[in-house]
């Protein structure tokens, strides 16, 4: 061991002041002098603490001493067993919640910079290997993966590997989920995820673009075409709205149309039709990495002021610490404790401004955290003509709706036991369709374990 | 890729396209709609069905040309195809057990009521139909609204084709007349399908409106399309599109209708422009 420094090494990135005027990578990534240095710093633990904290179970420091080795390709290799999409996760995984947080550097000063070196590893390798050869020895039975965000991609590529004929079915035009629709191009360029699809195309995962399941065609369907088993990967995509007045006025879009609008319909590029209003002065509603990602867009399409209205303080936060930096660095504005009571709109019907009050945190709720209570004869106005409703999603009652024997929960998540089971024989479920709106990893993990089961289950069956 | 089967203009502004989707055709049934994609690069635009052939393997949509994707998808003949098109969303109208029904049709709006009027014809209802437009060279479908309806009634702004007036003129005198309807379906323009509504709740008579907003995914994902009825907030892409209409909040849905107005001018002028330019 080198590498004594208590602080990890800080991630390039684009000044904040042009960055917050163009679409482009904010994080740059670590050069390879960077990582062979912050790969100094692990210890190589025997017992891999780390490891225990990844829900795909990477073998990090295995991985970390291929950096400190030099043979990048051979680490990509030691990730590639446990993960499928790592240029993906390099980027947008909460590692400072799962395997930094494990990590006992962090005991004492940070964490080896995981993240930051896996994203490392996965882009020398597609920077010097960019197209593997691939062949795939298909057994002869096919299964249907049902979207093709992380959850459906992470399980495709699982299923594949052992396998299996996989089809992917997506309703949109574009492969990738969230990740193409919801998560902007400056956080996860959109030709990263277009590389691990087509990765997965190569290994000859088939996907079918533009097919509603649940409209287009049915889960009965697909077992009557011969699919052995269904996985449902379809994700939270319903938006919540306030339920205020006002909330039907021009300017007022939930996050994921507006990020929609912007990713997948790329509204921000001169050379496409996609309408979007800009907005002067935009309020986001919301406190999670998607409000971080709508204010960090509209700062990008040209508002002049955007403020981002929470109705806890900042120490509740749900968004990652990482993305409220940067928002904040790119001037985005901090209005914490705060609650919209009305948007208020002008005689075209579009949004002239949004009425709020002020918040104090009462005793803790069913979260644990403390309850926010408004404070009497505390409201303003706050004048914008676009807000941005980012209060979280719901499951997307489609597939529910049009498949018998699949057991819901009150809120929407289709019932799904660890091995992502749900309660119909050869359907099975996992990501934020199960669990509500959560991370790209958890659901990699879900589609992953799903694969898992799938196999000894058919195997047990043929 | 989805191949251009047959094209016809039905009038200056209005193109009927025969689509080949089979998996859509398959699904499909009146009041179900279908979103598509010119190209790359372009709008996503919900369009309710006209027809469909599962058989052939085809469904056929209507368009108006109205804005710049919409005249990029005319500049498209027989063998081109649309780049994307998915279906069919949205809940079909519910039409069995209805004995008689006025369809009111206003402008290319009858391109959707018309397999409504089809459909309740094949069940063995009565079917009147209204169907109204501004003048002569608008008027689409006739024939096939003649051949589906027990009494049709052409209504047009100046006169120029059938009776002069408005739709809600031609039901007024129907209903006056002593018909009497289990249920009034009108599509068309919001404004029409709102005074339709204001009529038949005089009277007393269940009235369906379909409603067509700017959505993006058809799927209930943005929630671009949302409306109040009844005071409540409802997708049109999951939920509807067809609605009660004397629960729908018209004065709403109008101005949301106009969300982006100013910039489908910007992008229509822009699009000809560009064409201006080719030649």
């Amino acid at each position: 061991m080198a590498n004594l420094s208590k602080e990890k090494n800080e991630m390039p990135v684009q000044d904040p002041a042009s960055r917050a005027k163009n679409f482009d990578e904010v994080a740059l990534g670590y050069t390879e002098a960077l990582a062979r240095d912050e790969a100094e710093r692990c210890l190589n633990c025997k017992n891999k603490p780390c490891q225990s904290g990844c829900p795909v179970g990477i073998d990090i420091p295995a991985f970390i001493e291929k950096i400190n080795s030099g043979d990048y390709e051979e680490a990509y290799r030691v990730i590639s067993k446990s993960s499928s999409l790592a240029a993906i996760c390099g980027r947008v995984c909460p590692q400072e919640t799962q395997c930094e947080s494990k990590c006992v550097r962090g005991r004492n000063g940070e964490p080896v910079a995981i993240g930051r070196l896996e994203r490392f590893v996965a882009d020398y390798h597609s920077a010097h290997k960019p197209n593997d050869e691939h062949t795939h020895k298909s057994n002869g039975h096919k299964i249907a993966v049902v979207g093709s965000g992380p959850a459906g991609l992470s399980c495709a590529g699982e299923l594949n590997a052992r396998g299996y004929d996989v089809t992917v079915f997506e309703a949109l035009h574009t492969a990738g989920g969230v990740l193409v629709y919801g998560i902007p191009e400056f956080r996860l360029p959109k030709k990263i995820v277009a590389k691990e699809i087509e990765d997965l195309q190569s290994r000859g995962v088939k996907f079918e673009l533009n097919t509603v399941i649940g409209k287009t065609l049915l889960v009965d369907e697909l077992f009557a075409d011969g699919y052995e088993a269904v996985f449902i990967g379809s994700g939270a995509g319903l938006p919540n709205f306030m339920k205020i007045k006002g909330e039907d006025l021009n300017g007022v879009y939930s996050a994921n149309e507006y990020l929609t609008r912007i990713n997948l319909m790329q509204a921000y590029r001169n050379d496409v039709d996609t309408p979007i209003r800009c907005g002067k002065a935009v309020a986001v509603v919301g406190g999670g990495n998607v409000a971080m990602d709508a204010s960090r867009c509209a700062l990008r399409l040209g508002a002049e002021r955007v403020v981002l209205v929470y109705r806890r303080s900042e120490d509740e936060l749900p968004a990652r610490k990482e993305e409220v930096e940067h928002a904040k660095e790119e001037g985005v504005e901090f209005m914490m404790l705060t609650a919209p009571v009305e948007v208020l709109g002008d005689e075209r019907k579009s949004v002239r401004a949004l009425k709020c009050q002020k918040m104090e945190l009462g005793a803790p709720d069913a979260s644990g955290r403390r309850r926010p209570v408004p404070i009497p004869n505390s409201e303003f106005i706050l004048d914008v003509d676009t807000v941005i409703v980012a209060i979280g999603t719901i499951p997307n009652p489609l597939i529910k709706d049009t498949t018998d024997g699949i057991a819901i929960t009150k809120w929407g998540g289709i019932v799904a036991d660890r091995n992502c089971k749900t309660t119909r024989d050869n359907v099975y479920a996992g990501g934020d369709a199960v669990t509500g709106a959560a991370t790209v990893i958890l659901a990699m993990g879900a589609g992953k374990r799903a694969a898992e089961n799938i196999d000894r289950e058919l195997k047990v069956k043929n | 890729m989805y191949k251009i089967l047959d094209k016809q203009s039905l009038n200056p502004t209005v193109t009927r396209m025969v689509i080949d989707a089979p998996r859509v055709a398959k699904k499909a049934q009146a009041g179900m709609f279908v979103i598509l994609r010119v190209d790359d690069g372009g709008e996503r635009i919900p369009l309710t069905i006209a027809d469909y052939d599962g058989d052939r393997g085809t469904v056929t949509i209507i368009f108006q040309i109205v804005g710049a994707t919409t005249h990029k998808l005319n500049l498209l003949n027989v063998g081109d195809c649309v780049r994307d098109f998915v279906g069919p969303l949205g809940r079909p109208s519910e039409l069995d057990g209805l004995k008689k029904v006025a369809v009111v049709g206003g402008g290319v709006g009858c391109a959707i009521a018309y397999p409504i009027a089809k459909k309740l014809h094949s069940l063995g209802a009565t079917v009147h139909s209204v169907i109204g437009f501004r003048n002569k060279d608008l008027v689409i479908l006739q024939d096939e609204f003649k051949a589906v309806s027990d009494h049709i009634v052409l209504m047009s702004d100046d006169g120029s084709a059938g009776d002069k007036g408005l739709v809600t003129d031609a039901l007024k005198t129907l209903i006056d007349e002593g018909n009497t309807y289990d249920e009034v379906i009108a599509i068309g323009p919001l404004v029409m399908m709102k005074f339709v509504c204001k009529l038949t709740e005089k009277y007393g008579i269940k009235t369906v409106v379909s409603m067509n907003p700017i959505m993006i995914d058809g799927t209930g994902m943005c929630g671009g399309c949302r409306l109040a009825v009844g005071g409540k907030m409802k997708f049109a892409c999951v939920d509807g599109p067809d609605f009660d209409g004397h629960l729908v909040d018209f004065d709403e849905a109008i101005g949301r209708s106009r969300m982006y107005a100013d910039f489908e001018k910007h992008a229509y002028d822009k699009h000809c422009n560009l064409l201006k330019a080719g030649n």
